[in-house]
């Protein structure tokens, strides 16, 4: 079984970000990038299911300026066999992604995509739904875990009262959730190995995706800052102001 | 213009969160229908024909829909979202996981966890785990939107006579199956409803000694939630996780017990009214967001706590 993983290169989550002070935008000048930490878990998962002996091939794909294949060859050290860049400065978002998904869907005819739930950047929790839609496949979002027998893929989901095991015909797309899996490190061999494993770069002109969007960023801002609290020195005090100064108790 | 808000419910009764909702559609102006889409959901669109503000309610009782599986439920919501100017639904699990892909099948693109609505075009939303608020306008014909529940106040559940209409609509698109589900009982308030809320880290040491906050919680009258610390650890399950990752929440009243204040968790949190951190290392980050912080062994400090209010 071919398996189809998309990767994002996004801003480390350890870093805190600043927005820009013409608030065009956040300022991502010489800050620290990674692979989305919910990509991470994806590639994981590919490489486990391999491991397993489910999967004979995983395709790494990632959308973006040139820079973003160093998280292709990230991927590709930690297991993934070859690497898809579609190659764009333009600001894409997540239908334009999901087009471009689609026809690297089309032509590489994979039985599992596997995606991340959401990009710790834009937050938008989309892609991996719309690229299912637009392939007419079944969707298994916010994975915790993804057995595939038989034709078909369970994925227990993490819903908000608890989880929820749904069982989709292949070919699907599945979302990662953080507790799907631990992902693991590359190893220095393992990297090197990478730099030689095959890479392939195409344009969304190649596929005939149209990558404009109807949403206008207008602006960026940093969000209201909260008052300095105090600290209290006992639990009377804290009881005492919660009563009468917050009045919340 | 004509807005088409998508209700979230058990098939039983009306989750609350619909109610935000529809302030939010309020506040697009036009004229508010609801979608109620499941089995035998009768009692629902009675609930929701009563919300102020609502003109109609459309039901799709089907067995297709029973389990909300996206594969189905988008097919109906983009059947009869087309003719609207905009389709809302909550920032839930079930709303997330199907407004994007009723997008994909309008060929629009989706707005995601709006947090104030500028005008009928124009939205904020949080990004980077809520460190910036990004102000954007949408052209697309049907505008897609996922609401933030904790960022607008509930529409009165009463007051409303809209007309129930029954929609004659069966979508099974034939390539997902319901298996089964594990729901958390609690008997505590939902987390993301509550007016207080009391949550642990890794700072709790182990799952045992969540009965103290539990204590603490039923005092308050308040739901317990944890970090994601907590959760990886096995201390508790993960739907009570607050963060980016987990549940928004915006109490009046939030403690913060032996967590640190990762960026991550602040974006779950850091909306409450009254912020209190009980944390016995003086430099967690936390105590740079809590308006009262106490630096305290929460051993000593939680139990003391429970005994005093």
């Amino acid at each position: 079984m071919k398996v189809l993983v998309a990767v994002k290169r996004v801003i480390d989550y350890n870093v805190k970000v600043r927005v820009k002070s013409d608030n065009t935008d956040v300022d991502l000048t010489n800050v620290k990038m990674a692979i989305n930490p919910f990509c991470e878990i994806a590639v994981e998962e590919a490489v486990r299911l391999k491991e397993q002996g489910v999967a004979t091939e995983i395709v790494v794909v990632s959308m973006g300026p040139k820079a973003c294949q160093e998280q292709i060859r990230t991927a590709l050290a930690l297991g993934a066999d070859r690497g898809i860049q579609v190659e764009t400065e333009d600001k894409l978002d997540s239908l334009a992604v999901a087009k471009l998904l689609r026809a690297v869907y089309e032509e590489e005819k994979p039985d599992l995509v596997i995606l991340g739930k959401q990009a710790i950047d834009s937050d938008n929790n989309q892609t991996g739904q719309m690229l299912a839609a637009l392939a007419g496949l079944p969707q298994g979002t916010f994975a915790s875990e993804v057995k595939v027998a038989d034709g078909k893929v369970n994925v227990t989901r993490e819903v908000d009262g608890g989880l929820q095991t749904v069982a989709l015909n292949l070919p699907a797309v599945v979302t990662t959730d953080l507790r799907l899996n631990e992902p693991r490190y590359a190893s220095l061999p393992n990297i090197m190995k990478a730099k030689r494993k095959p890479l392939a770069v195409k344009t969304p002109a190649e596929y005939g995706v149209e990558v404009a969007s109807s949403i206008t960023l207008l602006k960026v801002e940093a969000p209201a800052e909260r008052q300095a609290g105090i600290k209290v020195g006992s639990v009377e005090e804290l009881v005492e102001k919660l009563k009468n100064e917050a009045k919340v108790i | 213009m004509s807005i088409l808000v998508i209700a979230e419910h058990d098939n039983a009764s009306l989750n609350a969160v619909t109610l935000a909702v529809v302030t939010a559609a309020k506040a697009v102006g036009g004229d508010i229908n609801v979608l109620v889409a499941g089995t035998a959901c009768g009692s629902v669109a009675e609930e929701a024909a009563q919300v102020d503000g609502v003109s109609k309610v459309l039901v799709a009782d089907n067995a297709s829909f029973q389990n909300q599986l996206a594969e189905n439920v988008s097919l109906l919501i983009a059947q009869v979202g087309k003719g609207y100017s905009h389709i809302l639904a909550p920032a839930t699990t079930t709303g997330k996981n199907v407004l994007p892909r009723v997008a994909a099948l309008l060929d629009v693109d989706q707005i995601s966890d709006i947090v104030s609505v500028e005008s009928a075009d124009t939205f904020k939303r949080p990004i980077y785990a809520g460190n910036a608020i990004a102000t954007v306008q949408s052209s697309a014909a049907v505008k897609v939107i996922t609401v933030r529940g904790t960022a607008f106040d509930k529409a009165a559940a009463s007051g409303g006579s809209a007309t129930v209409e029954q929609l004659e609509a069966t979508q099974d698109a034939g390539t997902s199956a319901f298996i089964g589900e594990e729901l958390a009982k609690s008997d505590r308030p939902e987390l993301a409803a509550a007016g207080v809320v009391v949550s642990g880290g890794r700072g709790m040491g182990n799952g045992e000694n969540f009965e103290i906050l539990y204590s603490l919680a039923d005092k308050l009258g308040a739901a317990v939630g944890a970090s994601r610390a907590a959760v990886d650890a096995g201390f508790v399950p993960n739907d009570m996780q607050v963060g980016q990752t987990g549940k928004i929440v915006a109490p009046e009243l939030y403690v913060a017990v032996g967590i640190s204040g990762a960026i991550q968790h602040l974006a779950g949190m850091k909306e409450s009214k009254i912020i209190v951190a009980i944390n016995k290392d003086e430099e967690a980050p936390i105590f740079q967001v809590a308006d009262y912080g106490l630096v305290a062994d929460l051993f000593e400090a939680v139990p003391e706590l429970t005994s005093k209010i």
